[in-house]
């Protein structure tokens, strides 16, 4: 076992352990600081890829600014307290079952399908620093990026669009 | 640092991806809070992208490090709509439990 696989085991397990826990916690708060944990955890995976860049923007942007968001929708609704209602007994067991499916159909799958995986062999050539990323970004990919950044205005016209109270008729 | 996926192997990514996406499912099934089935679609979304980011390290090839910058993008606007809705739902009817929401069943 070397260093690398350790801290990879421990990132995982951390990982898919938040990801249960987020589900499974009955206080809607508890799950969001889970679920920022999760995120956490996920940057660390992409830290341990190298890439330095996608790791503090999925920091920015998961943990920061959509957890903010979870949260502040949870204190507005008054969520904080126990009682919500279960589903049926019936649909728990079918929700348990077609998770255990599911996960053993794609697990089987991958490990038996033997995708040609050839050895990794580093060439050296940089791919993944900031540099890089921005000229692939502005000069491939300009028109996508200008399209995000509408995609984001009509989301940001659309949520105060549909959050703002409407007015009652006189 | 840079003979990782040596040390690693990329099944085990895609093995971590797998059951991740699949916890995601899970969630969207067993719970009734419509909050925590978005931090369950929040959490596939994230498996994708840990995959694409592996993949992306292993051809050693910049554009799939691009489509999860754009996936992210998507991602917030998409959670920025979908809460405004569930707050206009909360305001209507008082409770986001999904059962409550009925109204389309004829």
């Amino acid at each position: 076992m070397s260093t690398i696989l350790i801290i990879f085991c421990f990132l995982s397990a951390i990982t898919l352990a938040t990801a249960f826990m987020t589900i499974f916690s009955k206080n809607p708060i508890h799950s969001a600081l889970y679920l920022v944990v999760c995120f956490f955890s996920i940057a660390g995976h992409y830290l341990l890829l190298n890439s330095q860049f996608l790791a503090v923007v999925h920091i920015i942007v998961y943990s920061g600014a959509i957890m903010i968001l979870f949260l502040f929708t949870i204190m507005l609704m008054n969520l904080n307290k126990e009682n919500e209602v279960h589903k049926p007994r019936i649909t728990r067991l079918g929700a348990i079952v077609s998770f255990c499916l599911i996960c053993l159909v794609l697990l089987a799958v991958f490990m038996n399908s033997k995708p040609i995986i050839g050895p990794y062999d580093f060439t050296g050539q940089d791919y993944q620093s900031i540099k890089v990323l921005g000229k692939v970004l502005l000069n491939e990919y300009m028109v996508p990026f200008e399209f995000a950044s509408i995609l984001l205005l009509v989301a940001m016209i659309g949520t105060v669009l549909l959050s703002k109270k409407e007015k009652t008729e006189k | 640092m840079n003979n990782i996926l040596n040390e690693i192997g990329i099944e085990n990514y895609i093995f971590l991806s797998v059951i991740l996406f699949s916890i995601g499912v899970f969630g969207v099934l067993y719970r009734r809070n419509a909050i925590i089935v978005f931090m369950s679609i929040e959490i596939m979304l994230n498996a994708v992208n840990l995959l694409f980011v592996a993949f992306s390290t292993y051809h050693q090839d910049a554009q799939g490090q691009i489509f999860v910058f754009f996936s992210m993008a998507v991602a917030a606007a998409e959670v920025a709509v979908g809460l405004a809705i569930l707050v206009s739902i909360f305001r209507n009817l008082g409770s986001i439990d999904i059962n409550n929401l009925k109204n389309l069943k004829g």
